[in-house]
C-alpha cells in the first residue's frame, strides 16, 4: 500500500535517477524537511536543543563522514575522535584569529583543514588494509590528542589547556557562546547536516562513489578494471575527514562551548561514532542518521524513564545503559550486520505489500 | 452537564493548585566510571545533609529542599544534559564536581543567572567576583592548594627549600594543569626545582612517571590526581619505596579509598584539605538519628564520615547557609536563583555559625563579598595513619601566599574579561 512504484511514471532520466524515486517516499522526505526547518525552530527550547537535537545533528554529520570511509570505501578507521579534534582546534584557532569572519566560513575551513590532515593519515592505507590500517588510524587518534595537549599554541597558551568558544555570529545572529539562542544553534547545525547529507548522497552514487565501492568490494579487481586506488582511497579519506572535521568544529563551538581534548575527543569518541555507523548500517546515509539518533537518544530515554519516572538510582540506570548498548552491538552484528538501515528497507518492502502479503 | 464542567474545572484547579514551594538543589553526581570512588561519598554527603535539614528542621526556613540527582559520569556531554534538564526545575545552585564541566558551565550559568559553587575545584580565577559574577569557589582554590603545599614544605624545612627538587604528578587535563603556573611562580620565588610529570586519563598506567621519579630522586612529590589515578600513584610510590611523608596530594587525592588499597605501605601519606576530617562532630549524631536510622541515607549509606563524604556535607552546608542569607536579605522563604546569588555573596562563615550547626572548627572562617568569591584560601594538611585507618589534621588551616596568587588571579580573570567583553561587576 505504501512505497509502491505502481502508477508513478517517469518521463526523463533526471526524474528516474532522483534520490527518492517513489512518490510516497519523496513526500515523506519533504514533510521531514518542512518539520525540521519550518516547525521545530519555533517550538524548540534549551533542553531539546542542547540535550537531544544538537548532539544528534552533530553526531549524524560525524557518522556520515565515517560511513563514507568505512561503509563505502571499506577502510576501517579508529581515528574519528582525533579528526574531530582537528576540526575543533582548527575552528578555535580561526575563531580567535579572525573574529569578524562569519562562522559558516570558519566551520567550512575547519573541515578543509581536517581533510588535509585526513589525507596525510590516509597515506598508509595505500599499503596496508584491514586490522593493520585500523591500528595506523589508532596511532593518528593518539598522536593528535597528544599534540593538542602538548603544544600550547593550539590552545592559545591558556593556563588550563582548555579551549573556550567565544561569542561569534553569522549574519548578525549569535551562533556560539552562552547567549546564542536555541533555534539559531539548531538551524546552523541543521543546515550543515542537510548539506552534508545531500553532498554525501550525490558523491556516493556518482563516479567517485562507485570507485570507492569497487575498492571496498575487491581492491585488486577494481584496480584491474581501471579504478585508481590512490585517488579513490585518498579522496575517501579527504571527504570523510571533511565531514568529521565539520562535526568536530560544531561539537566544540556550538554544543559544548568548552573542550578538553583528552576528555571530549578521546578513543571512546572514535568507538562511539563507529558504533553509530555499525548499528545504523554500513554504506547507508540513512543509517548514519538512524545510528546517531539511536545512540544519542538511548541514554536520554533510559534516564528519563529509569531515573526520573521510575525513580531508580542513577548509577543503576547508567550501568544499564552500558549493558544495553553492548548487547545491541552484539545482536546487530550477529542478526543484522547491515543495521537499522536494513531493518528500514525490510519494513518498506513489507509496507509495500501490506495489507495483502502473498 | 454543568455539574460535570464544574467538577472538571475544580479538578483542574486542584491539579494546578498552589504549587508547593521548594528549594531545588541539583546534584550533578557520578556514581559510575573511573572517578566514581570519589563521586559516591561526595554525592552521599551532599544528599544526606539536605535530608537531615528536611527531616529535622522541615527544610530551610520552613521550605523543604528537593535534591535532584543526575549522573554525569564525569563526562562533559552528560553534564550538559544534566544542566539543561535540571535548570528548568528552578535549580538554585550548581555544584558539578568536575573542572571540565565547570569550564563549560561558567558562561552558561552566568547567562542563565544561576549561581555555581565549585568547592575547591574549577577555574581558580573565578575568585575574582568582579569578572565572574555567578561563579563561587570559596573557601579555597587550586592555587591556594599549590601555595599551601609549598608553605608546608617551607615550614618543615625551616623556611629554605632552595636546594629542593619537587615533582608534580598531575592528571593531564584542565584540572591537573591548574597548579602549574602557580608552582612555576613559586619555584622562581623560593628557588626550588620543579619537575612536571603528566598522567593521562584515567591514570591506571603510571610506571614511566614513577620510574622517572626514581631516576630524578625529587625530595618531595606533589600530586594532582583524581579517581583511580590516586590509588595507582600511591601504590607505585610504595613500590619504588618513595618515603610517604614526602608525598603530598591535593585534597582530591586524600580520601580513604585512595590510601586503603596500598595497605600499610601508605602509612604517613599526606594530603591538603580545607575542611576537617573524621566524624567527631555533633552533627553526625543527628545524621545517625534522622537520616541513617530512618532509612533515608543516600547510596549504600556506608560512606558516612569519610573525607569526601564530609566534603559533600560541607558543600551542602555552605549552600544551605547561603540560602539562609538569601532568605534574610530578601525577606522571603521561597528564593530564586538570583536571590541565592546574593546570599552566596553575603555569606559570612564564622566559628560560632559552624558551632551552632554542629560542625565546630569544621572549616576555615571566611567572608565572601562582591569582589571576593573565593574566601581567604586557608589550607591545612592531613596525614594518613594506616594502623588506625584514620586521617588526622597535622597542620591547621593556614594562610597561603596571596602576594603571588593575587596578581595571577587578577591577570587570568582580566584576560577572560577581555576575551568575553565582561564589564566590571562590582561598583
Amino acid at each position: 500500500m505504501f512505497y509502491r512504484e505502481a502508477g508513478d511514471f517517469k518521463t526523463s532520466y533526471v526524474d528516474d535517477s532522483q534520490t527518492f524515486p517513489i512518490k510516497f517516499d519523496r513526500y515523506r522526505y519533504y514533510v521531514v524537511l518542512v518539520v525540521a526547518f519550518g516547525i521545530i525552530p519555533f517550538i524548540i527550547n534549551d533542553y531539546w536543543a542542547n540535550a537531544i537535537l544538537l548532539p544528534f545533528l552533530i553526531y549524524a554529520i560525524a557518522a556520515i563522514g565515517l560511513n563514507v570511509l568505512v561503509g563505502y570505501c571499506g577502510q576501517v578507521s579508529l581515528g574519528t575522535g582525533g579528526f574531530m579534534a582537528v576540526g575543533a582546534y582548527a575552528c578555535y584557532k580561526l575563531m580567535t584569529a579572525f573574529p569578524e569572519v562569519s562562522m559558516f566560513i570558519h566551520v567550512i575551513l575547519a573541515g578543509g583543514i581536517t581533510a588535509a590532515v585526513g589525507v596525510l593519515f590516509g597515506l598508509p592505507s595505500l599499503r596496508i588494509k584491514g586490522f593493520y590500517l585500523a591500528v595506523a588510524t589508532l596511532a593518528a587518534q593518539f598522536f593528535l590528542v597528544w599534540l593538542f595537549n602538548r603544544v600550547p599554541w593550539f590552545y592559545n597558551y591558556s593556563a588550563s589547556g582548555q579551549i573556550n568558544a567565544p561569542e561569534r555570529d553569522t549574519f548578525g545572529i549569535l551562533i556560539t557562546g552562552p547567549n546564542a539562542s536555541a533555534w539559531a544553534t539548531y538551524m546552523f547545525c541543521l543546515i550543515f547536516l542537510t548539506l552534508s547529507a545531500i553532498i554525501a548522497r550525490n558523491l556516493t552514487r556518482g563516479t567517485i562513489g562507485r570507485s570507492w565501492m569497487a575498492i571496498r568490494d575487491m581492491d585488486i579487481a577494481a584496480e584491474i578494471i581501471g579504478v585508481n586506488p590512490l585517488k579513490a582511497k585518498l579522496s575517501a579519506f579527504a571527504v570523510s575527514s571533511f565531514f568529521v572535521g565539520i562535526s568536530g568544529a560544531l561539537f566544540f563551538a556550538l554544543y559544548l562551548g568548552a573542550v578538553e581534548v583528552g576528555e571530549a575527543f578521546g578513543i571512546q569518541k572514535s568507538f562511539l561514532v563507529l558504533f553509530m555507523v555499525i548499528i545504523g548500517g554500513l554504506g547507508s546515509i540513512f543509517g548514519s542518521f538512524a545510528g546517531a539518533a539511536f545512540l544519542v537518544l538511548l541514554p536520554v530515554v533510559l534516564k528519563v524513564v529509569g531515573a526520573d519516572m521510575l525513580g531508580w538510582p542513577t548509577d543503576i540506570v547508567a550501568h544499564l545503559n552500558l549493558v544495553i548498548v553492548g548487547a545491541l552491538i552484539i545482536i546487530f552484528l550477529v542478526l543484522e550486520p547491515h543495521g537499522l538501515a536494513q531493518l528500514w528497507r525490510v519494513a518498506k518492502e513489507k509496507l509495500r505489500l501490506w495489507p495483502f502479503p502473498h | 452537564m454543568k455539574l460535570k464542567l464544574t467538577t472538571l474545572a475544580l479538578g483542574a484547579m486542584m491539579a494546578a493548585g498552589p504549587v508547593m514551594a521548594e528549594l531545588v538543589m541539583p546534584s550533578l553526581s557520578y556514581r559510575t566510571g573511573p572517578y566514581a570512588a570519589g563521586g559516591i561519598p561526595f554525592a552521599d554527603g551532599y544528599a544526606d545533609y539536605f535530608t537531615l535539614l528536611n527531616e529535622r528542621d522541615g527544610g530551610i526556613g520552613g521550605v523543604p529542599v528537593r535534591v535532584i540527582e543526575c549522573e554525569t559520569g564525569y563526562n562533559t556531554e552528560k553534564g550538559v544534559e544534566c544542566y539543561e534538564s535540571t535548570k528548568g526545575e528552578g535549580a538554585l545552585v550548581y555544584q558539578p564536581l568536575s573542572t571540565g564541566i565547570t569550564y563549560q558551565l561558567i558562561p552558561k550559568t552566568t547567562a542563565d543567572g544561576i549561581p555555581m559553587h565549585t568547592l575547591g575545584y574549577g577555574r581558580t580565577s573565578a575568585k575574582n567576583g568582579n569578572v565572574f559574577s555567578h561563579t563561587f569557589n570559596y573557601p579555597a582554590n587550586y592555587w591556594d592548594g599549590a601555595s599551601g603545599a609549598v608553605n608546608y614544605l617551607l615550614e618543615e624545612n625551616g623556611g629554605d627549600i632552595s636546594d629542593k627538587k619537587i615533582a608534580l604528578v598531575y592528571h593531564n587535563s584542565a584540572y591537573g594543569k591548574e597548579p602549574i603556573r602557580t608552582l612555576e611562580e613559586l619555584s622562581a620565588k623560593h628557588g626550588f626545582e620543579l619537575i612536571l610529570l603528566p598522567v593521562d586519563h584515567p591514570g591506571q598506567e603510571q610506571k614511566s612517571q614513577w620510574l622517572q621519579i626514581r631516576r630524578e630522586r625529587p625530595d618531595n612529590v606533589i600530586m594532582w590526581g583524581w579517581g583511580v589515578m590516586n590509588q595507582v600513584a600511591i601504590q607505585e610510590a610504595a613500590n619504588i619505596r618513595f618515603p610517604m611523608e614526602n608525598f603530598i596530594g591535593i585534597w582530591w587525592s586524600g580520601g580513604e579509598h585512595d590510601v586503603l588499597p596500598a595497605g600499610a605501605a601508605s602509612d604517613g601519606y599526606k594530603a591538603l584539605t580545607f575542611h576537617n576530617v573524621g566524624r567527631d562532630f555533633p552533627i553526625f549524631q543527628d545524621i545517625q538519628e534522622y537520616v541513617v536510622d530512618a532509612g533515608k541515607a543516600a547510596g549504600a549509606g556506608d560512606q558516612i564520615g569519610n573525607v569526601l563524604y564530609n566534603r559533600g556535607l560541607y558543600a551542602a552546608m555552605l549552600a544551605a547557609e547561603a540560602v539562609k542569607e538569601a532568605q534574610e536579605i530578601h525577606g522571603t522563604a521561597d528564593i530564586t536563583p538570583a536571590m541565592m546569588r546574593d546570599g552566596m555573596e553575603a555569606l559570612d562563615m564564622t566559628e560560632e555559625r559552624m558551632a551552632s550547626l554542629g560542625l565546630p572548627n569544621f572549616g576555615p572562617t571566611f567572608t565572601a563579598s562582591c569582589e571576593n568569591h573565593g574566601g581567604d584560601g586557608m589550607v591545612g594538611v592531613v596525614q594518613w595513619d594506616a594502623d588506625s585507618q584514620t586521617w588526622s589534621l597535622i597542620s591547621d588551616f593556614a594562610p597561603t601566599d596571596q602576594d603571588v596568587l593575587g596578581p595571577l588571579i587578577k591577570a587570568d580573570s582580566q584576560s577572560y574579561a577581555e576575551e568575553n567583553n565582561i564589564p566590571a561587576q562590582c561598583e
